[in-house]
């Protein structure tokens, strides 16, 4: 017998925690599904089910080798036919170097991690145009946007360079601290809601329908899976089953906590009541604010970044009201503020105790690691914009982006994909007979067995 | 022959048909219904935006009764469907023609 030459340990944590995150993107379904109203709830996590289709084999086809292969210039894209088809890595390995210790694990567990971080981030957008998207035209969209604008933007965030790999300008040149992807991910695909609101305009009666959400249980459950995905998604960052993933995690849980307290408590006083769409609410901000910020401040750092980030989300939410964009599920006021508020977060609030060892400004750090966490933040936010404003434009007036007015009354699922998300009712729903691929209808055929003629 | 309607609490559903029941009522038909008289709705709010709600859940209660118990059983409804409070409901009576007993066929009164 030859003695472990993978280091086991971290090879089955990165891969259950490639699985965990996995789940949030079916969890967003729910948080998501459930805010809308009943027309729309099976097009809206039709939305997340989609991006985590076409992501998943487009990040196999293309999409990890262009994010991670190494740099063809400037930090800003990797070499898309270096692992075009995952040709290569097979049997590959690669280290990782934690608790002054180095482990050895297959590339494919990183390839299987990073994937359902493209997927995730693609399913966050549909968030901002629940109710009124083709869906055909949001699966070429997903194609596109993590074509263009995620896969290079991983690539600048996640992608260290080492030994002759050489990686992303983010993370080695700038050297901005985006631990989980506070900039990649949740930066990213605010700002991509942003623009597709924008592009797509608001939904007929906005402001003036009560647009309530059809099922809170449904959001609950939705932020509970979000949130115990999310144990993977940042504490699986670091790899190694080591102290480092060990922090990320209490920080994670602390702050996703104080986070719901603090929304609750803003709309205690505010609106007069704790609700439970707030406290989902808060659960997702703080998620989202820890991300970036994970491994570089203390379990107290960490509350700190939760309670500011559930009170600014919980104001930012408000925003589109007065700037009259229709963000539907606040993809903006949770995503983007939550990204901005964690990325800067570790300017001010890292420590030199924490796994990341730098100390930010309120630590004595000065500004060196806030301009690095700004310049960072604001790069990714305004390439995201920008793409996204484009490729969203070019969708929209070639294609449409769109349902008809008609069809937006009637519902999406039932225009889109010919389904009803709930049948409750004692009478059937109005349903006559069924037919199958163009046969006749089967009320007939089975009233015939009967010996009855009978036209349905 | 009348039809007694009754909009009434959904809570108060378990007393008014108690009441109805030792009134000696043999059958009654019950559905949920929504709608708002002087008390209006409620508001709701999500994420800080706040909705009026103006249709309240009630339940709508319907006997069909002979002519000469329709004054009691109203009675019987309005009393045990009140609270007191805004939002009791209302009880209305209407003539009916002709009730019939889908499995026997019996009409008329025989048939309640």
């Amino acid at each position: 017998m030859t003695p472990f030459e993978i280091d086991t340990g971290t090879t089955a944590w990165l891969l259950a925690s490639a699985a965990l995150v996995l789940l949030m993107t079916p969890g967003l379904a729910f948080f998501y599904g459930g805010m809308v109203r009943a027309k729309s709830v099976l097009n809206m996590m039709m939305m997340s089910f989609g991006a985590l289709a076409s992501i998943a084999v487009i990040w196999i086809l293309w999409g990890y080798s262009t994010a991670f292969g190494d740099d063809i210039g400037y930090g800003l894209l990797g070499d898309p036919l270096q692992y075009l088809g995952l040709k290569g890595l097979m049997g590959a390995t690669t280290e990782v170097s934690f608790d002054d210790q180095t482990g050895i694990y297959p590339v494919m567990a990183f390839v299987a991690f990073q994937a359902v971080f493209a997927i995730i981030t693609v399913a966050l957008i549909s968030g901002a145009i629940a109710d009124r998207a083709k869906f055909g035209v949001w699966m070429v969209f997903t194609v596109i946007w993590g074509t263009l604008v995620y896969f290079p933007v991983a690539h600048w965030v996640f992608d260290f360079s080492s030994g002759e790999h050489t990686g992303g300008w983010i993370a080695n040149n700038l050297k901005a601290i985006d631990f989980a992807g506070g900039t990649a991910v949740h930066i990213n695909a605010g700002a991509a809601g942003l623009a597709l609101a924008i592009i797509l305009g608001k939904r007929l009666g906005w402001k003036r329908d009560p647009m309530r959400p059809h099922n809170l249980t449904l959001v609950m459950i939705g932020a509970g899976l979000l949130w115990f995905g999310w144990f993977g998604f940042n504490a699986g960052s670091a790899i190694a089953a080591g102290t480092t993933a060990a922090t990320v995690w209490v920080n994670t849980m602390v702050a996703t906590a104080a986070a719901s307290l603090s929304w609750l408590i803003t709309e205690r006083i505010r609106d007069g009541h704790a609700t439970s769409l707030g406290a989902a609410s808060g659960v997702v901000a703080g998620l989202v604010a820890i991300t970036p910020s994970c491994s570089s401040v203390s379990p107290i750092g960490a509350i700190i970044v939760g309670v500011l980030a559930g009170v600014i989300c919980a104001l930012a939410v408000g925003l589109k009201y007065r700037l009259g964009f229709d963000d539907s599920l606040d993809v903006v006021g949770v995503h983007l503020f939550g990204g901005l508020w964690g990325t800067l977060a570790v300017g001010f609030l890292a420590t030199e105790a924490a796994p990341a060892g730098v100390n930010g400004l309120f630590y004595g750090g000065g500004f060196d690691q806030l301009w690095r966490q700004a310049v960072g933040a604001f790069a990714v936010l305004f390439y995201s914009l920008i793409m996204s404003l484009i490729i969203g434009f070019i969708l929209h007036k070639t294609v449409g982006f769109r349902v008809s007015e008609e069809d937006e009354r009637t519902g999406v699922d039932e225009v889109e994909h010919a389904e009803t998300g709930y049948d409750l009712g004692t009478l059937g729903a109005g349903i006559r007979g069924m037919s199958y691929g163009g046969s006749a209808p089967s009320q007939v055929e089975e009233d015939s067995k009967n010996g009855q003629e009978v036209t349905a | 022959m009348k039809l007694v309607t009754a909009i009434i609490k959904p809570h108060m559903l378990d007393e008014v048909k108690t009441a109805l029941e030792s009134f000696g009522v043999e059958g009654m038909t019950v559905s949920e219904a929504s709608g708002f008289g002087r008390q209006r709705g409620h508001t709701e709010v999500y994420r800080g935006a706040e909705y009026t709600v103006d249709l309240v859940p009630k339940v709508r209660l319907e006997v069909l009764v002979d002519d000469d118990d329709a004054k009691d059983i109203i009675d019987v409804l309005v009393k045990s469907a009140r609270t007191g409070r805004i939002g009791d409901g209302k009880v209305w009576s209407v003539p009916v023609d002709e009730i019939v007993r889908v499995r026997t066929g019996e009409r008329g009164l025989d048939a309640l």
